[in-house]
């Protein structure tokens, strides 16, 4: 595709240049070099070339703020998305986190011949071979040894996602080789890998005879919600564990810690892949509001004026990043909130780096109990 | 069809485990062919993507080997080491690799006999389990 066509696909001719896209970027607001409106603007001027190689090109964090303003209906995101694939095919690229560890595992898990040992962690946990319902665990397998220095137990999210589904009277399959989505290669530009992987996971799920796919990851769920069927054959319907519980919230008997009786305040922070990307909004707080003991505040931006966590696809995170995420904790801070709840284990730990970087300005001003929703509820559940 | 013969790339660390590899070479000690020396500073710059990058590029088998701890010429690297290996070997064993691919092992510079052993062993188990199931399109 070439950047002709990228320009028709996203509508950027349509681009008035009022700029709501760059006043609304959580990037341009701390980074002056980044403007989505003079990315596009190059585009269109016929300066392709200068485009494709500005280094900033792999900063946006894919968020949808810009294009959930355009009056135009620019699509932003998919713009970059396809730049990008233009980028990395004249071998450009950004600059990825933890020294690419994660672009090298999934391109790894992208051979054919692996046979993982990814299902170690599944005690107490009910799973059947035959089912209607597949839960796709995604990354936490892998996430789990490289982010326990920042305490982060990605696994435990998938736990309890599977525990949370027992108690609704479900018992899914999990694919014992199942391989990584492949959501960030998609939006750094990896297009081949990126269909590799759709292809091994599309055929595996045929096999598998699964009707639904249960994801606790909001990335992995846009993936094969809108990514997917364009290049594959999907014979299921993806749904995220959030719309599953709030459609099923009466069979699930809730409570509070009897330990502490006090009304916890906690406020949600909406990943962009499922607030903006997908849309859901509601469902996650209905969730919170039927957990008795807790109440849920707003911050400053919630819903769709959500701001990001500062990172996307493991690329260019910054000091910029940083300082995303120190003004998102200030911000969950003055809601008087003790905790805050995510959906997306990439937040969690975007948030708590931000939390142990100990060269952070703001120090103990940001630091509060960061916690997935799954494992919210399932603590409701325990007690 | 020939036999297998394994490859592996070996991260040694400058002031023992190189030094104990030149000597075993200039001792005339004979040990197999299959190894690919990487000489770094310190066992504890040995960074996860190294690691995963040999694995991507074909490699059969991984080797980090550096000074004891007591020897270590930067004071506590063996140990920054240690801790870098405990995350990696979760990670390759999760992707499937059996423990015998990826090995750490502290090898001063006087213990020559000890490395030509080694090598000679790893590539042994290595011939035993075949070419690695990562190494799907790379040609080595």
């Amino acid at each position: 595709m070439n950047l002709e066509d990228i320009i028709k696909e996203t509508k950027t001719y349509y681009c008035l240049e009022c700029g709501k896209c760059t006043a609304v970027c959580p990037v341009s607001r701390h980074n002056s070099n980044f403007s989505p409106r003079f990315m596009l603007e190059r585009a269109l001027m016929g300066f392709g070339d200068e485009l494709i190689h500005d280094r900033e090109l792999f900063s946006c964090l894919t968020c949808y703020a810009c294009s959930h303003l355009c009056p135009s209906d620019v699509d932003y995101p998919v713009f970059t998305q396809k730049v990008r694939n233009l980028a990395s095919s004249q071998g450009e690229h950004g600059d990825c986190t933890h020294s690419g560890i994660l672009f090298s595992l999934m391109k790894l898990i992208s051979r054919s011949d692996i046979k993982q040992k990814r299902l170690d962690w599944l005690d107490g946990c009910r799973t059947s071979q035959r089912s209607e319902v597949l839960y796709f665990v995604g990354c936490a397998p892998y996430f789990e040894p490289v982010f326990q220095d920042i305490e982060v137990s990605p696994v435990n999210i998938a736990r309890n996602s599977i525990k949370i589904l027992n108690a609704l009277g479900i018992e899914p399959m999990v694919l014992p080789n199942e391989r990584c989505c492949g959501h960030d290669l998609l939006w750094t530009g990896d297009i081949e890998t990126f269909k590799k992987l759709a292809q091994l996971n599309a055929q595996m799920i045929k096999e598998s005879g699964a009707k639904k796919i249960v994801f606790s990851c909001p990335e992995g769920y846009r993936t094969f919600k809108l990514d997917y069927p364009q290049y594959v054959e999907l014979d299921c319907e993806p749904v995220h564990i959030t719309e599953l519980l709030a459609q099923n919230l009466s069979t699930l008997s809730l409570r509070a810690k009897r330990s502490n009786p006090e009304v916890k305040r906690v406020t949600y922070q909406d990943p962009c892949r499922l607030g903006r990307h997908l849309g859901i909004y509601e469902p996650p707080r209905e969730i919170i509001r039927a957990i008795p003991g807790i109440k849920l505040v707003e911050m400053e931006h919630s819903g769709d004026e959500s701001i990001c966590c500062g990172t996307s696809v493991w690329t260019n995170c910054s000091s910029y990043s940083k300082q995303i995420r120190e003004e998102r904790l200030l911000e969950a801070r003055a809601t008087g909130a003790e905790m805050l709840i995510t959906a997306c284990p990439k937040c969690q730990i975007h948030f708590k780096c931000a939390m142990v970087d100990k060269g952070a300005e703001k120090g103990p001003d940001i630091k509060m109990e960061v916690m997935d929703l799954v494992n919210l509820v399932a603590n409701a559940m325990e007690t | 069809m020939a036999e297998f013969e394994p490859k592996i790339i070996a991260f040694c660390c400058n002031w023992c485990t190189y030094a104990a590899a030149d000597i075993a070479g200039t001792s005339r000690i004979h040990y197999p062919a299959n190894v690919r020396i990487v000489r770094v500073m310190c066992s504890g710059m040995v960074d996860p993507i190294y690691i995963l990058k040999a694995f991507e590029m074909g490699a059969d088998g991984v080797l980090i080997a550096g000074c004891h701890e007591v020897d270590c010429h930067y004071l506590n690297g063996p140990l920054k080491c240690d801790a870098m290996f405990e995350k990696i070997k979760s990670v390759v064993n999760t992707l499937g690799l059996e423990s015998e691919r990826l090995r750490r092992e502290m090898i001063a510079a006087a213990e020559a006999p000890i490395f030509a052993e080694l090598i000679e062993e790893m590539v042994k188990q290595l011939k035993k389990l075949g070419p690695s199931p990562l190494r799907e399109g790379v040609k080595v």
